[in-house]
């Protein structure tokens, strides 16, 4: 439905998205995750046909973005990071209004708002102006207008930023049912969503691609090795030998602190915690055991540590081997 | 063409909602008034002295209405439009953009010819209301007096050709910024600097006084307000208004680039 090659955009010497790569299948939903500034708004503004790319290929349903923006618009239904409503026209104007310019029939216009109005469970403030509603309300009124012309794809910026708790876990519902008929691309910082919502999870930085996957595999591929972080007073070479010959044991890594220590990153096999033979192991050999500690990663632990640069080069200074640079593509 | 007039219909309805429109037909029906009010009243006189002049030398001049009321009237239009124009104008994109409702529209499968001659000819609506206004004032002569029909038409035409152009640069304007107020004041000071061209290349003879006369807006409004029609000026406002729009469409364009 989407494909993505090569996009990048520059605004004067920023580059807020660097050729990125990827593409949506029809009635996928796709997760955009990062950072503020990572670059999600200006992929998504790009897709949308708002604005034009600098360099690279998108297209969307088969139509080129700069060849064709017509025939994208017609298919895609966008609410940006702050819903587009006239504050001063009523629900129902505004739908209206939406719905005539995406070129909805004037004979379909008002059953379509009757169902995205139901679909988005506006239905009771048809009659308010919009500029009386509160945040959450707005966001679903964006997201009727998104929705007014059935387009065959929705991007959605961060859909649910601004709702409460309820309306989270409502939007999330509704998100989820449209994803049949729907091809669908979201944005969030909120990790849980992404993976609860997700069919495809990417994970964006300063404008590249850190890690693409399913939520499931992110979270398999950390949870499959186990990490451990060891700090051992003694030889290094000897350490590393003794450590990497255990049984469970699949790679390890080592350097040596300012202080003189042996640091270790241990992989373990999926499934085996090895923490009590590696401390028999250590303290048997005489060494002094300074520090034993899984280096666990949450999703959330992942995305901190795929965005963040400095805590990136941090952990690959530390563990040249951890999942992280086995997710990198 | 339909999707022209929605965003027509959306713009005058936003007019119409805000107290903007109000605001600009009661300043301009309270300015014409006083205009009005004293035109007449030195025409009055006039007709005084032209009626003591009669029963004196026993001849008679005939005093022409158009001539002596509505032409001086409508070309304080003209002037009274320099302010008023940016008022209408400034908000048609700057408020697009500062609500981010101009992601809906850019977004929207139309092009941005369509959006710009929608907005276009909404303003120009409003503007023709104006011109209303005063066509009532001056439906007041027809009541006592027997004005001539066409010069008044071609007067009314040229007024109409001038506010498109301004129309058109205040559009232009209108995409530069976020903030309406600073579109509102750069419109205004674009008009003030062509009004005060004009007013100094009326007294130049230089070559540059006369390409300057040549390109200012007021000049060709001269030959309407005689009530003559004439196929050059019309042709020279219709391409003034061509511009305004081409540049705005430019400038969309470098709208969407800088996003
Ligand atoms: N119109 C613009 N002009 C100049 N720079 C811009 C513009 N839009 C975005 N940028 C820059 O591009 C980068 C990416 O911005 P973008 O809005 O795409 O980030 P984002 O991932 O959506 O962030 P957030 O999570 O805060 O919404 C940022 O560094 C931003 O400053
Ligand atoms: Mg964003």
């Amino acid at each position: 439905m989407i494909e993505v090659q090569g996009l990048t955009k520059k605004f004067g010497h920023t580059v807020a998205v660097d050729n990125l790569h990827f593409s949506v299948k029809k009635g996928e939903i796709l997760g955009f995750l990062g950072p503020n500034g990572a670059g999600k708004t200006t992929t998504m503004r790009v897709i949308t046909g708002y604005m034009p790319p600098t360099s690279g290929n998108v297209s969307v349903a088969g139509f080129n973005v700069m060849q064709d923006p017509l025939e994208v618009k017609k298919r895609v239904g966008y609410l940006p990071e702050t819903p587009p409503l006239y504050t001063d026209m009523r629900v129902d104007e505004m739908l209206e209004f939406a719905g005539r310019i995406k070129g909805v029939e004037k004979s379909d216009l008002q059953q379509r708002m009757e169902e995205v109005a139901e679909k988005t469970a506006i239905t009771d403030v048809r009659k308010k102006i919009v500029g009386h509603l509160s945040k959450g309300y707005r966001q679903r009124v964006g997201l009727a207008v998104a929705l007014i012309n059935s387009p065959d794809i929705l991007v959605l910026d961060e859909p649910t930023a601004g709702l409460d708790p309820k309306q989270i876990i409502e939007t999330r519902k509704l998100i989820l049912s449209l994803a049949g008929e729907h091809t669908i691309i979201l944005s969030t910082h909120i990790l849980p969503e992404a993976a609860n919502t997700c069919h495809r999870v990417m994970i964006i930085n300063n404008g590249r691609l850190v890690a693409e996957d399913t939520p499931e595999n992110l979270t398999a591929r950390l949870q499959g090795f186990d990490t451990l972080r060891l700090v051992v007073d003694g030889p290094q070479a000897e350490i590393q030998e003794k450590v990497s010959s255990m049984d469970g044991i699949r790679e390890v890594a080592a350097s040596v602190t300012h202080d003189g220590k042996v640091e270790l990153s241990v992989q373990m096999s999926h499934g085996k915690d090895l923490r009590r033979e590696i401390a028999r192991a250590v303290v048997e050999s005489g060494w002094g055991l300074m520090e034993l500690r899984p280096l666990g990663m949450s999703l959330e632990d992942i995305f901190l540590q795929l965005t963040t640069k400095e805590s990136l080069e941090h952990e690959m200074e530390e563990a040249p081997e951890s999942p992280v640079g086995s997710l990198e593509q | 063409m339909r999707n022209v007039w929605t965003i027509t219909r959306k713009e005058l309805n936003a007019y119409f909602r805000s107290p903007i429109a109000y605001i600009v037909l009661a300043v301009f029906a309270i300015i014409f008034g006083f205009f009005f009010y004293s035109v007449i009243s030195l025409f009055m006189r006039q007709v005084f002295e032209q009626a003591q002049y009669t029963v004196m030398y026993g001849r008679m001049y005939p005093l022409n209405v158009n001539e002596m009321v509505i032409r001086p009237l409508l070309s304080n239009v003209s002037v009274v439009c320099l302010f008023l124009v940016p008022m209408i104008t400034m908000r048609l994109f700057a408020e697009e953009k500062k609500s981010g409702t101009m992601e809906l529209l850019m977004t929207a499968p139309i092009t941005d010819m369509q959006i710009i001659l929608g907005k276009f000819f909404a303003a120009f609506i409003l503007y023709a209301c104006l011109l209303g206004i005063t066509f009532c004032y001056i439906l007041i002569l027809f009541r006592y007096g027997n004005p001539d029909w066409k010069p008044l038409i071609a007067g009314y035409l040229g007024q109409l050709l001038l506010g498109g152009c301004f129309l058109s640069f205040g559009l232009l304007l209108s995409t530069f910024t976020k903030n309406q107020l600073v579109a509102g004041s750069l419109t205004f000071g674009l008009f003030l600097m062509l009004w005060i061209l004009n007013m100094a290349s009326e007294y130049a003879s230089t070559q540059v006084g006369q390409i300057v006369n040549y390109i200012s807006f007021t000049t060709h409004i001269e030959n309407f307000s005689k009530g003559v029609l004439d196929l050059k000026d019309t042709v020279y406002y219709l391409s003034v208004i061509g511009l305004g729009l081409f540049l705005t469409a430019r400038s969309l364009e470098s709208v969407r680039w800088r996003g």
